[in-house]
């Protein structure tokens, strides 16, 4: 047996070569597509491409979009969570609301648009419904099912439950020691929550915002089925890009989906990040 | 005491109105067809359609093709990491870990410049190459969940003492694999196999964009072009991930009975 142990990294190498073959030479080459021109020469003229309105409007809407119902998705799963672990519901509210959370946080894409359309769309249930019963017209009002708010209040159909997913163990794993030590030491409970709590929730609030902001930003599918092209936002862009070159420029294209890695990269190394700091209290 | 509760209960309930909302809406339009009454006609209409059939077959093949490729390339890998290869974790984690951080989109971008038909693995140039293409893609989504949970499963498991005794029995590297850790990770595998399902069977970007006939692109194509049809597949698309995450869980608790059991 030891006589192999030379050799016992070929185990892998299936694994390495399908993950070089098919997930990092074809990220490459998009990136170093992005520092390319036509002849194949290195320029940074693409990157400084995408600084034109059309495009850097796309990247605002879309940041916009992602912080927005990455923001709601955890204020509103943050509660939800807390009222299920610390207020003092029945046990039988947990099962049942973790088991929803796993199913609707896989909900996505497509049939997540139709839902949405059937509720909130001009015909939809809520809108007729807000119509015939209160006589408030919200399409009157200014509202749209194809815009910033349609979009956001539909990706936090996922987003909610993500957040309820992660941040529940984080929660259990407050020690009812810490609070009761809090409070002999004269603390009330909002200095419990201000001095305690949150100081160890901290990183896994911030490293689960970050990854919803990751999630709602590469969203393709729901936003295209919800408002085909009528809303550019980044991924919308690539995709009519990737179809049918709709910059006129294959190059930028390049760099579109560089500037998409680098975001979402970035959201995610800050997830990483502070889940390991945030397991440091989970033990 | 009291104010607490209420505020839990009030938290909770505004969550589930929402969450109740749309699924409600749905399954109210997709009945909406028949003027003037309930019917379901809306899904008489698609369950008769034959690109349903077609693009729906298309979909659960690719997607038990990924799970059967998934299981292939991460049993063997995760499992030869922790007998012998403790050192290479954290790059295979991370590895596993990538299609997280790449937006599918820029995957399928890369696929498309890599094996075009004037490259050196022209795979997009005939049906059988693009659809291999497509289940690598897929493979590679399913590559974090899938990882996770067989690593999960391993880690329960005393990897050394069953190889070494499988070994002193005169079992070679593929018995081990096949009757030692395939059966002990089963559990570990099946969950991560429907949540595998859950996400191929309906996924559109890769599938649009490699210009395949799966069931995402189908539902897309419904959706821009009919008005009630689509709230019917939404509302199968709701119960198929239903029904996956069901078994998840169904699964899970049986091993939890037979772990008890074997106590």
């Amino acid at each position: 047996m030891s006589s192999k142990s030379g050799l016992s990294w070929l185990g892998i190498v299936p694994f390495l070569l399908f993950a070089l073959l098919f997930l990092l030479l074809p990220t490459m080459n998009i990136v170093v597509g992005a520092f390319r021109n036509q002849a194949g020469a290195f320029t940074l003229e693409n990157i400084t491409n995408l600084f034109q309105p059309s495009i850097l409007s796309a990247y605002w809407i879309s940041i916009r979009i992602s912080v927005a119902s990455a923001l709601l998705g955890c204020l509103i799963g943050f509660a939800m969570a807390a009222a299920m672990v610390l207020g003092g519901v029945p046990g039988w509210v947990r099962g049942p609301l973790l088991t929803f959370s796993g199913v609707a946080s896989n909900f996505a894409g497509v049939p997540l648009a139709f839902a949405f359309l059937a509720t909130l769309g001009r015909l939809g249930l809520v809108t007729v419904l807000l119509r015939e019963w209160l006589g408030v017209n919200i399409y009157a009002w200014g509202f749209n099912i194809l815009s910033f708010w349609g979009l956001t209040l539909t990706y936090l159909f996922f987003q909610i439950p993500l957040m309820i997913l992660i941040i529940t163990p984080a929660l259990d794993g407050l020690r009812r020691e810490w609070k009761e030590a809090a409070s002999i030491l004269g603390a009330s409970n909002a200095q419990y929550w201000y001095l305690v709590a949150l100081p160890i929730l901290w990183p896994s609030l911030l490293g689960t915002f970050a990854l919803l902001f990751a999630n709602a930003f590469g969203a393709v599918a729901t936003a295209y089925a919800l408002t085909g092209s009528s809303l550019s936002i980044v991924p919308i862009m690539l995709f009519a890009q990737i179809r049918g070159d709709v910059l006129q420029d294959p190059h930028l294209g390049y760099a579109m989906a560089f500037g998409m890695i680098v975001i979402t990269g970035v959201a995610n190394l800050i997830y990483i990040g502070m889940r390991m700091r945030s397991e440091r209290w989970m033990r | 005491m009291r104010g607490r509760r209420l505020w839990a209960w009030l938290a909770l309930i505004l969550g589930m109105i929402y969450f109740a909302l749309p699924l409600i809406g749905t399954l109210e339009f997709s009945l909406r067809m028949r003027r003037g009454e309930y019917s379901l006609d809306a899904y008489r209409v698609i369950l008769s359609d034959p690109h349903f059939h077609a693009t729906f077959g298309f979909s659960v093949l690719m997607a038990l093709g990924t799970i059967v490729l998934g299981v292939l390339l991460v049993v063997p890998t995760a499992y030869w990491v922790r007998l012998r290869l403790p050192r290479w974790r954290p790059v295979i984690e991370f590895l596993t870990l990538l299609p997280l951080v790449i937006p599918p989109i820029v995957v399928v971008f890369g696929y498309i410049r890599l094996y075009n038909t004037s490259s050196w693995l022209p795979l997009t140039g005939s049906v059988g190459g693009t659809n291999l293409l497509l289940l690598f893609g897929y493979t590679v989504l399913a590559l974090p969940y899938m990882y996770r949970a067989v690593d999960t499963g391993l880690r329960s498991l005393d990897v050394a003492t069953l190889t070494e005794a499988a070994q002193s029995l005169g079992a070679g590297w593929i018995t081990i694999l096949w009757r030692v850790i395939l059966p002990n990770v089963l559990v570990a595998i099946l969950s991560g196999a429907f949540l595998t399902f859950a996400i191929v069977i309906g996924e559109f970007v890769l599938a649009a964009l490699l210009n395949r006939p799966a069931f995402g692109p189908f539902m897309q194509l419904i959706g821009a072009n009919r008005a009630y049809e689509p709230a019917a597949l939404a509302v199968i698309a709701f119960a198929i991930t239903w029904l996956c995450m069901g078994l998840i869980q169904l699964v899970t608790r049986f091993q939890k009975h037979t772990q008890i059991r074997q106590r």
